[in-house]
């Protein structure tokens, strides 16, 4: 009855079956930059929301984005994403993907995950299924039709569930969460989804000083296995985490560095804070 | 004027002598004594009689044989007396053939007076040759267009001989024509044979075609044949060229048709976002005020018109106030729901009508002013109906223009439809302008209304046809954007009616359906987008 | 493991939006009045008050139909927000399909007698089967035909739609539009399909007189039959993750493709699974009924069964069924009392059940159960398609 253990070992429940994993996508950094970006433009109705911008991402880094509203910091992200296409320019994942060839879900399948400024979890489902969905499996219609939760699976559901500290509410759906909460679970699907590349957008707003700084030590603790975008408006949590700060201005990038050094740079005080400023740092 | 009258009256007299010497021949002369006769003359000899009360040149004489023609005279059996038996609005009228008065007699008082083939055709060419000395140029110019379809050689020379004496141009050229044909088709000498041909190469009468076509076939002048070949090309690719217009001309009525109906919607949806599924209804109930108002003023159709545009837009619009501050409102961004509910409406206003006027179609009379055409050329006709439509469309257009861009309705709706919220915070009191909004594009579908009721027939479900191709339309031309809505009414309008010839009329209409969703699948946003940062 | 089990009992008890709850339940229910019906008709002498007289048997066998249609239109608008108004379309395919096969059944028992030929091809003086029309006297061909043409329209109507993401109200009107341009269509004479007056005159089905009672009994309780199969396994459907993947693309589509689903795919399959079991429904529909014509097609039939689904609750597969079966009900009585005051009715339905009843009769009964019981009441999320 040899075929019939073959059978029983197919049927298995405990275990995932081969076409049933995620294909694995090999993300070439050989070069130490997970991310080109290379003289992007976008424009909508005339205004340029992307102007010539050039950004090079390093692998495993923790780089923040700032820049004022309108500055196209979220534009950025949709591109990288894959949800708008860029009029020209180009965008590289790692040396071998061309990322403006791939559409929404394929990008997500390459490995670059993405959290939105506004908090968005299905809110309809259980903190508990959000993450369910959100792990790193073959998401093909079929494959999913037949999909169980193994127990590597199960595990890992309830690593991320205390890491986000919702262990207790994985029950509830997601949309009686405060919002707080839903921040933290959209980070834990991140999480779960085990991407190379995280873009964060936005992450502490509508959070407790408290929940700040757990935030800034989770972001902290999830570069150099990860790839971590953060944009962000407060100041103090920037510089809470930040190694290389990026600002952009007007759709492209106005200085690079150190927090120090660019609270020194007399271009972005220019920008911030008006001229005069400008030249009493230059006096100074 | 005078001078030609004048002539018109030694051609009469010439007659009246003419008549004279025949006298002598037959006992009864006078128009009464003759006509008297054809109440008793046998069918054969009958001819003999009409022809000599031609002679007499009476004035009756036109009234006279047109009804012999139609077949529609009649004698009173008593008394022998010659009558008119005519059906107007349905109804049976009786007049006295001399004074016109109308008569309280029955059926069966009446005997007709019969008519046969040679007695028709006599008939015909002795009507043609009393108008052609009628005393109005346009009516002698009507008989001498008659003759093209029908020549003899007698109504010819008589034109021959009138064409000296013609004064007007436009009937002298009529004339021309008449006696062009009759010397390409009759004349002696090839050359001006040919001439002729060449002549009437400029003309696209139908008559003239089937002249060339004969031409062109007979083998005796090779010549001639030749010359009438081009001739008829040259004819053909005009027909050909004037058939493409008039297509194009359909196309565009078409288009004004879809433009009205769906200028509303683009107002209701585009602007504002809300999908009315009872938008038809509201294009159904303008038609029915047209009717109402008919119905209120039986004698004054022609100004009708001008009563039911206003009313329709109050009627239409009323009723739109009341959807949205009783139903929409409530149902503020959630669209489907929206869809439903004006779905209800829809089918409760159809009801409605159905049980007010009964589910059959109801008859919209059109104003004298807007019935009738006009004749391009021989091939081209502009029905005023359709024209007027077409102008009318373009003017609730920019007018619609008008208000969007410059009243201050305009500026609240604008401003409500891009930013709600902000808009509110300006102090612009929303729901007023959600309600003005609404009534505004629902009244002007009423309006569209009074336009369909002049095309076709008024019923309950006169709106429900509307309703996919409106909504076709507005998503072609881009949701929004009204002059996208404009060019996309045309378009459509103006491929349904290419395609119609070749397809016939449904499958024309299914594959621009097919069209219009292969299209959004291309370009979801429709021919104008409206761009910008997409708002996740 | 206690995380899960509890799990297992809120999913059960928490939500009326989850799909099952009462399914089992119901198809018992069902497949028992099912069998009181048939054995009420052929078993019981007509004297007798438990007598069910067959005009009941096929009343009930249309009800389950429209039934099996309802739970299709649940299917895609109440689990993923794809609001269908040419739902019908697929139903008429599926009749017509079936149609067909009982028109070559027919033989030469038609009026011109022609063993061939449909009467109506007889009386347009066409001298052979259109090609399309080959193959339909076989009955597992003619089913699978029934089956196929429908799920192929809406493959590619859904794949075209789907992957130039259009949504939300356009596709509705281009659902829409689909049914209206079948319509038009189908009432031509030259489409072959009998044209206005559509197939009808039908004799028997797999040599079973289709006016004897058996037959109807038969024909009612496979109906049954299909629609308890349709129910379990589209329970089963929305358990699975793919089914959870659905209702999330339904929330927030955009997050759906951003963690890596092509929603695209999704709503493909599952719009052809719902035009699938349209399409059965038509099939069964039709020799229950004794005709199928174009007027199936027309845009008001599409949106009618929205409406069924929108008062039993949407997003609940057994509301759609219940709401089918109710307003049926009502029409039958109320068209029986008062022909005039349907359409009203009709109308007024749409309009209070959109305004008072968003989660229909069953999201109603289930707060009010919910609030007696002293539970917090189940969080509404209304789509923002």
């Amino acid at each position: 009855m040899d075929w019939l253990e073959t059978a029983r070992d197919t049927f298995r429940r405990d275990q995932v079956w081969n076409f049933m994993m995620p294909k694995e996508v090999h993300v070439d950094v050989s070069k130490d930059v997970i991310l080109y970006v290379e003289d992007l433009n976008v424009s909508f109705d005339g205004f340029k929301a992307i102007n010539n911008l050039n950004l090079y991402i390093r692998d495993g880094e923790l780089r923040c984005l700032i820049g004022a509203n309108g500055a196209g910091k979220t534009t950025l992200m949709d591109i990288i994403t894959g949800k708008t296409k860029p009029d020209s320019g180009s965008v590289w994942f790692g040396q071998t993907h061309n990322l403006l060839e791939h559409d929404e879900a394929s990008i997500a399948h390459m490995g670059i995950g993405r959290k939105f400024q506004k908090p968005t979890v299905f809110e309809a489902h259980t903190v508990y299924t959000n993450l369910e969905l959100s792990l790193k499996t073959n998401k093909g219609v079929l494959p999913t039709l037949f999909a169980r939760l193994s127990q590597t699976q199960k595990d890992r559901i309830a690593e991320v569930l205390d890491i986000i500290g919702l262990t207790e509410q994985q029950q509830m759906d997601a949309g009686s969460l405060s919002h707080g909460q839903k921040q933290w679970l959209e980070i834990g699907m991140l999480l779960a989804s085990d991407s190379r590349l995280l873009l964060v957008d936005e992450p502490v707003a509508g959070m407790t000083a408290e929940e700040t700084e757990k935030t800034a030590a989770l972001l902290n603790s999830l570069a150099g296995k990860h790839t971590v975008v953060v944009v962000e408006h407060d100041m103090e949590f920037v510089r809470s985490i930040a190694r290389t700060v990026t600002v952009l201005h007007q759709g492209s990038v106005l200085a690079e560095g150190s927090m120090d050094d660019i609270q020194r740079n007399k271009d972005v005080i220019e920008v911030y804070l008006g001229e005069e400023h400008a030249e009493q740092a230059g006096a100074a | 004027m005078f001078r030609h009258a004048l002539t018109h009256k030694i051609f009469k007299t010439l007659m009246t002598l003419s008549l004279v010497f025949s006298v002598s021949l037959v006992q009864a002369t006078s128009f009464e004594e003759l006509s008297q006769e054809l109440t008793i003359v046998k069918l054969s000899k009958a001819k003999a009689v009409v022809e000599q009360l031609e002679q007499t040149g009476h004035p009756l004489l036109l009234p006279l044989f047109e009804h012999m023609l139609a077949g529609d005279l009649y004698y009173r059996v008593s008394d022998g007396l010659l009558v008119s038996h005519s059906t107007v609005k349905g109804k049976l009228q009786i007049r006295a053939l001399s004074t016109g008065e109308l008569l309280d007699v029955t059926e069966a008082d009446l005997e007709k007076i019969k008519v046969n083939n040679s007695l028709r055709i006599f008939l015909r060419s002795a009507i043609a040759r009393i108008q052609l000395t009628s005393e109005d140029a346009t009516e002698r110019k009507a008989a001498v267009e008659a003759l093209y379809k029908k020549m003899d050689s007698d109504t010819v020379a008589t034109i021959a001989s009138l064409r000296e004496t013609e004064t007007n141009a436009s009937v002298r050229g009529a004339m021309d024509i008449v006696l062009a044909m009759d010397n390409a088709k009759n004349g002696s000498d090839v050359d001006a044979r040919i001439a002729s041909v060449t002549f009437l190469a400029d003309s696209l009468e139908p008559a003239i075609r089937n002249l060339m076509i004969e031409l062109a076939d007979q083998v005796e002048e090779p010549r001639l044949a030749i010359e009438a070949r081009v001739a008829l090309n040259g004819i053909e690719g005009k027909i050909r060229f004037f058939n493409k217009v008039d297509t194009i001309f359909f196309g565009l009525s078409l288009g004004s048709v879809l433009l009205l109906a769906s200028i509303g919607l683009a107002i209701t949806f585009g602007v504002m976002g809300v999908i009315n599924m009872a938008h038809g209804e509201m294009i159904m109930l303008g038609a029915y005020t047209t009717y109402v108002v008919q119905l209120l003023m039986p004698n004054y159709i022609d100004a009708s018109i001008w009563v039911a545009i206003p009313a329709a837009f109050l009627v239409s619009g009323l009723m739109g106030v009341i959807i949205e501050r009783g139903v929409i409102q409530f149902l503020h961004g959630r669209p489907l729901e929206t869809l439903l509910a004006t779905f209800g409406i829809s089918l409760i206003l159809q009801q409605l009508v159905r049980s007010v006027f009964s589910p059959l179609n109801r008859q919209v009379d059109t104003p004298s002013w807007m019935s009738g055409s006009i004749e391009l050329n021989p091939v081209l006709f502009v029905t005023l109906n359709r024209f007027y439509i077409f102008i009318f469309a373009l003017v609730v257009f920019a007018l619609l223009v008008l208000i969007l861009n410059k009243t201050s309705l305009g500026l609240h709706v604008r401003a409500v439809s891009q930013n709600r919220n902000m808009a509110k915070a300006m102090g612009i009191k929303t729901a007023r302008v959600d309600a003005m909004t609404f009534g505004l594009g629902s009244g002007i579908a009423g309006i569209a209304g009074v336009a369909l009721s002049q095309l076709t027939n008024v019923g309950p479900n006169l709106g429900q046809g509307y309703i996919i191709d409106s909504f076709m339309v507005v998503v072609f031309g881009g949701v929004g954007n009204l002059f996208g809505t404009l060019v996309a009414a045309f378009t459509l309008g103006i491929a349904n009616k290419v395609l119609e010839p070749i397809t016939g009329a449904v499958l024309a209409s299914i594959l621009v359906l097919i069209f219009i969703i292969l299209f959004i699948q291309k370009r979801p946003k429709g021919l104008f987008p409206q761009k910008g940062r997409a708002a996740e | 493991m206690s995380a899960i089990s509890s799990r297992f009992n809120t999913q059960l008890f928490k939500r009326s939006g989850e799909p099952g709850a009462v399914v089992a339940p119901f198809v018992g229910l069902l497949l028992v009045v099912t069998l009181f019906a048939g054995v009420g008709n052929l078993l019981i002498p007509e004297t007798s008050m438990f007598y069910v007289s067959t005009y009941t048997i096929t009343l009930l066998g249309k009800y389950l139909c429209y039934a099996m249609l309802a739970l299709a239109v649940d299917i895609v608008w109440g689990y993923c927000g794809i609001l269908s108004l040419g739902h019908a379309a697929f139903f008429a395919l599926g009749g017509y399909g079936m149609g067909i096969y009982l028109m070559r059944q027919i033989g030469d028992r038609g009026v011109y007698g022609n063993p061939i030929l449909p009467d109506f091809m007889v009386f347009l003086n066409w001298e052979k089967l259109p090609w399309y029309w080959l193959g339909f006297d076989n009955f597992g061909f003619a089913m699978l035909m029934a089956v196929c043409v429908p799920g192929l329209l809406a493959f590619v109507f859904g794949w075209l739609a789907f992957r130039s993401r259009v949504t939300g109200v356009y596709l509705s009107i281009m659902t829409q539009a689909l049914t209206y341009a079948l319509m038009l269509a189908f009432f031509r004479n030259e489409m072959g399909f009998g044209g206005n007056n559509g197939l009808t005159d039908f004799k028997d089905i797999l040599g079973f007189n289709l006016q004897s009672d058996l037959t109807r009994v038969t024909l009612f309780s496979i109906t049954a039959l299909m629609l308890s199969l349709t129910l379990i396994l589209s329970q089963a459907i929305m358990k699975s993750r793919f089914g959870k993947v659905i209702i999330a693309v339904r929330d927030t589509e955009s997050r759906s493709r951003f963690l890596g689903y092509r929603t695209e795919r999704y709503k493909v399959w599952l719009f052809v699974y719902s035009a699938v079991i349209a399409a059965i429904a038509g099939a069964l529909y039709v020799p229950q009924i004794g005709i199928i014509n174009p007027g199936e097609f027309t845009p008001i039939n599409s949106i009618e069964v929205v409406i069924w689904v929108a008062i039993g609750g949407r997003g609940t597969l057994i509301g759609a069924v219940l709401g089918a079966l109710l307003v049926n009900y009502a029409k039958t009585r109320l068209t029986a009392i008062f022909p005039d005051a349907w359409l009203f009715a009709l109308g007024a339905l749409f309009v209070i059940v959109t305004l008072f009843l968003p989660k229909g009769l069953f999201g109603f009964f289930g707060s009010v159960k919910n609030k007696m019981m002293g539970q917090p009441k189940p969080n509404l999320t209304e789509e923002t398609a």
